[in-house]
């Protein structure tokens, strides 16, 4: 059954190669490609129901062994987030088939988005850190490609922005792991989560906080994430889409295995500066968004200020705060993915994102308000929605470490989030219809709704609707694999146990 | 020798990062390039004291140097030279389309920094 775990890595592998192979041919491109993911998705969806029932899955790859081998690891954490990501991907894959042009998906869309989905499913399965290093890097340089997939000069200035700051992160990267590598001699997570038990106290700390500065840059928490509001929004909304939904996320992820199984919890008031990080990362990624008024920039900085959250439930290094925060992640990537796809359908009609030349949208396409709908109030953490365990989970756990000054900061920002939300809304669906700027948006943009793109924001949507439905098991499910953070033992001896 | 070596790499560093802090966009490439090099000797360092070859029945004195990271500084230069050239020809494209190779000012600051005037201008227009 082991071999599950390196499926979700060696489908899309495979079809991004074939694609490649038939890149004259967009058809068969296209079934490749929603093939492999959808496979993919099914693979991740067995792989969950393993690790739930017989525990930790481990990969040795080609057969070294660990701690010397490359090992594939799923964990319940892992398995949890890569179901959840599969998902998302898959239903902007659909999307992206209704609203690229055929210009811009020729020009190797389809193999440039596989090799995306491989460099999230191997960033979520690696056991290894040089590993996750090479996962990174191939998610990155994909993403670099997609970003400026037109080359127009809008697109160019910001994704330079991008690939710099994303370089310069993994510098600093291979900095780390080298530097892992002569305190300690092994880059094996599981390995090193035995064996910096041995180094001093001093040096773990500044190696520890040398890590969360490189996924720091990645996950853009505060002061990290200034390039993110201005590289996103400039890329197709599809494109847009996946990279708000996942990229970040991966670094969050990142941050919380390297802190909690390779670091350990622990000492030395790192909670503390965590929680600082996570208050200043809500706070201004909200207030960003306020001073925005184009829908996607609204979002992209609504996106830093969500990190924060994450990081919040991380920094309380207790078993509730990291099932919250499990929670929140695995409810916000479908959300803010769908709220992407609202905004690239408004602009499919409309052909812009201003909110002050848009207007009466509830009038022209009244279900995608209704899309609009059911993910803001979700992000924004109201009571029937998927948002709101996720936030309700982080509230208790802070208020239970007695960390209130972080809870009352969560609370003010999701105040302002739905704020932020209720403009977009009266910006965009709600006033009247017929204002001359509409009228006189350019023709190109098509006035109908292409319906892939319908089924798949519809999708997502109803994704995020079985997550608030699903709330109770799914918080079960998260308890467990937080546990399994906080106590690392049990991922070490499934790793190491297994070169025995 | 490591010594030497732990010399160049701080070298490396520092004036990688000083070009990184450059306005023109090729210097802020060749930092980048120095810095990547920087790393990976970092990365071959962190091996240990040299030796001979790590080849299996090869090694005659038993000393045998670590090939791990040599294995990894391997992967990581593919991958900074990749991301480099793609680096090279997105700066190209930047230049082929502004026909400039500085970095501007970021944009948002200037549209905030224009807002402000404006509104100042609109004011000053009612009155």
């Amino acid at each position: 059954m082991n071999i599950l775990v390196a499926l979700p890595i060696a489908i899309p592998v495979a079809a991004a190669a074939a694609a490649l192979l038939v890149h004259l041919r967009l058809r068969l491109q296209r079934i490749l490609s929603v093939g492999a993911v959808a496979g993919a998705t099914a693979a991740a969806a067995l792989l969950l129901v393993h690790v739930e029932r017989s525990g930790t899955a481990v990969v040795s790859v080609g057969g070294w062994e660990p701690p010397v081998g490359i090992v594939l690891v799923a964990d319940l954490f892992s398995a949890l987030l890569l179901l959840v990501a599969m998902i998302t991907v898959l239903a902007v894959l659909v999307f992206a088939l209704g609203q690229l042009e055929r210009a811009v998906e020729e020009r190797y869309f389809h193999p440039l988005y596989l090799v995306l989905t491989v460099g999230v499913s191997a960033s979520f399965l690696t056991g290894d850190l040089f590993n996750l290093f090479v996962a990174f890097e191939v998610m990155l340089i994909a993403s670099y490609v997609l970003l400026t997939l037109t080359g127009r000069s809008e697109q160019v200035r910001p994704a330079m922005t991008y690939v710099v700051v994303s370089l310069l992160s993994s510098t600093l990267f291979i900095t780390g792991i080298a530097l892992v590598y002569a305190a300690t001699g092994t880059v094996n997570m599981a390995d090193l989560g035995q064996r910096l038990a041995d180094v001093p106290g001093a040096l773990r700390a500044g190696l520890a906080a040398l890590f969360l500065v490189v996924f720091g840059i990645k996950a853009a928490i505060f002061p990290l994430f200034f390039w993110l509001p201005d590289s996103y929004p400039t890329a197709p909304a599809a494109v847009t889409a996946v990279f708000a939904g996942l990229l970040t996320k991966i670094g969050v992820y990142a941050i919380i295995r390297t802190q909690t199984v390779v670091f350990g919890s622990s000492d030395g008031g790192a909670d503390t500066l965590i929680l600082f990080l996570a208050g200043a990362t809500m706070l201004v990624g909200v207030l960003g968004a306020i001073a925005q008024d184009d829908v996607k920039r609204i979002l992209s900085f609504h996106i830093v200020s969500q990190i924060g959250y994450m990081v919040f439930g991380l920094g309380l290094f207790s078993v509730a705060g990291l099932a919250a925060t499990t929670v929140f992640i695995i409810h916000h990537m479908p959300v803010k993915t769908s709220l992407f796809l609202v905004g690239g359908i408004v602009e499919k009609v409309t052909g812009t994102g201003a909110l002050t030349r848009l207007g009466g949208m509830v009038h022209r396409i009244p279900m995608t308000a209704g899309l609009f709908m059911v993910p803001a109030l979700s992000l924004a953490g109201l009571p029937p929605f998927s948002g709101f365990y996720g936030k309700l989970g982080l509230v208790q756990a802070g208020i239970q470490q007695q960390r209130f000054l972080v809870v009352a900061v969560s609370l003010l920002v999701s105040v302002l989030t739905l704020f932020s939300m209720a403009k977009i809304w009266t910006g965009v669906f709600w006033g009247d219809v017929d204002q001359p700027e509409v009228a006189a948006a350019p023709a190109k943009p098509g006035r109908t709704v292409p319906r892939l793109m319908t089924t798949a924001t519809v999708g997502l949507v109803g994704v995020t609707v079985v997550i608030a439905l699903a709330a109770e098991p799914l918080f079960q499910l998260s308890r467990r694999a937080a546990a399994d953070l906080i106590q690392p033992g049990g991922y070490i001896e499934a790793v190491l146990g297994a070169a025995r | 020798m490591t010594l030497v070596l732990a010399g160049t790499v701080a070298v490396l560093y520092a004036v990688g990062t000083y070009l990184l802090l450059q306005r023109t966009l090729t210097r802020i490439v060749i930092g980048l390039a120095l810095l990547g090099h920087g790393a990976n000797l970092l990365l071959l360092l962190a091996g240990g004291p040299p030796g001979e070859p790590p080849l299996v029945g090869e090694a005659t004195s038993g000393v045998v140097s670590d090939p791990l990271p040599q294995a990894m500084a391997l992967t990581a230069i593919v991958i900074t030279f990749g991301v480099l050239a793609f680096l090279l020809a997105l700066a190209y494209r930047s230049w082929a389309v502004s026909r400039n190779d500085e970095v501007e000012d970021d944009v948002e600051d200037r549209r905030v920094a224009a807002g402000k005037r404006a509104s100042v201008h609109d004011e000053e227009v009612g009155q």
